[in-house]
């Protein structure tokens, strides 16, 4: 059954065609893939030129609510997770990613963007794994 | 290094609108996310359009970019060249949908969310760099 209540079709198609807009740019002028958690592995790993963008990305990404509350409140942030929950989603969620070379940005947006049939499987792999999960917690357990 | 410092500052301001974007879009709210992946719920359809209008735009981008000699600030796009469907690449988006259909949160938004000082996401993502740390550690050992 739809969720109309919580429906957000055009904030999220803006979100989304803004978050296109940010890769787009990154690409363009820096030549760049904006995948989220490769550029911040990249923080740690990297060093001189190559470790300045990535953090300056990275910390573009923190501070961008602050941005944001310059003209608006923060729309309503919902967490239902524990902190345990919270850390061991944490590292799943890092390990997962670097190990299999991105995640919703990279492969999700990038990826597909590209028409790259790697990121193609990537993504269906971690939707359907997410979404089965879903299911299990919230139906199941 | 005047060059290096343009790189920074536009990828400064990338990662700006990447936040806003996902701040707008609702991706930033873990329970939103967690009603997306829920179809057998209540399923709320939002984050298929973030997706979208995101891939529509980056389509254009890598479309025209091919016809660039180089992208405007550096002297080459720096393409990805894997190609191959390998094990690291399904166990680790495995792990990775496990993780974030667990809390509903990736890692855009839980920067976003430890950015504004949301005890929540400070905790996800200090585990999450521990997460990308180690998985660079394991790569190290098995290659």
């Amino acid at each position: 059954m739809m969720d109309w209540i919580n429906f957000t079709p055009q904030q999220s198609l803006l979100g989304g065609l803004l978050i296109g807009f940010a890769t787009a740019l990154l690409w363009l002028l820096n030549g760049r893939i904006a995948g989220i958690s490769g550029i911040t592995a990249g923080v740690l790993s990297s060093s001189g030129a190559e470790r300045w963008w990535r953090l300056a990305f990275v910390l573009g990404l923190v501070l961008s609510s602050w941005v944001w509350l310059l003209w608006a409140p923060l729309p309503e942030v919902q967490v239902t997770a524990n902190y345990p929950l919270l850390a061991l989603a944490g590292v799943l969620v890092g390990f997962g990613a670097r190990l299999g070379s991105g995640c919703t940005s990279g492969h999700g947006i990038c990826g597909l963007s590209r028409l790259s049939g790697r990121s193609l499987v990537a993504t269906v792999t971690f939707m359907a794994v997410a979404v089965v999960t879903v299911f299990i917690v919230r139906h199941l357990l | 290094m005047r060059q290096h410092r343009f790189l920074s500052l536009s990828a400064f301001i990338c990662g700006l609108l990447f936040g806003v974007g996902l701040l707008m879009a609702g991706m930033a709210n873990p329970a939103k996310v967690l009603g997306f992946l829920d179809i057998a719920g209540l399923w709320d359809p939002s984050l298929a359009l973030v997706m979208v209008g995101g891939i529509v735009v980056a389509f254009i981008a890598f479309t025209l970019s091919k016809k660039m000699p180089h992208s405007l600030l550096q002297p080459k796009f720096n393409w990805p060249e894997a190609t191959a469907i390998t094990r690291p690449l399904l166990i680790g988006s495995t792990l990775f949908g496990l993780g974030w259909g667990l809390v509903g949160l990736c890692p855009g938004p839980a920067l976003v969310l430890a950015g504004s000082g949301a005890i929540e996401g400070l905790i996800f993502v200090v585990f999450m760099l521990l997460g990308l740390r180690l998985a660079d550690l394991v790569m190290a050992r098995l290659s």
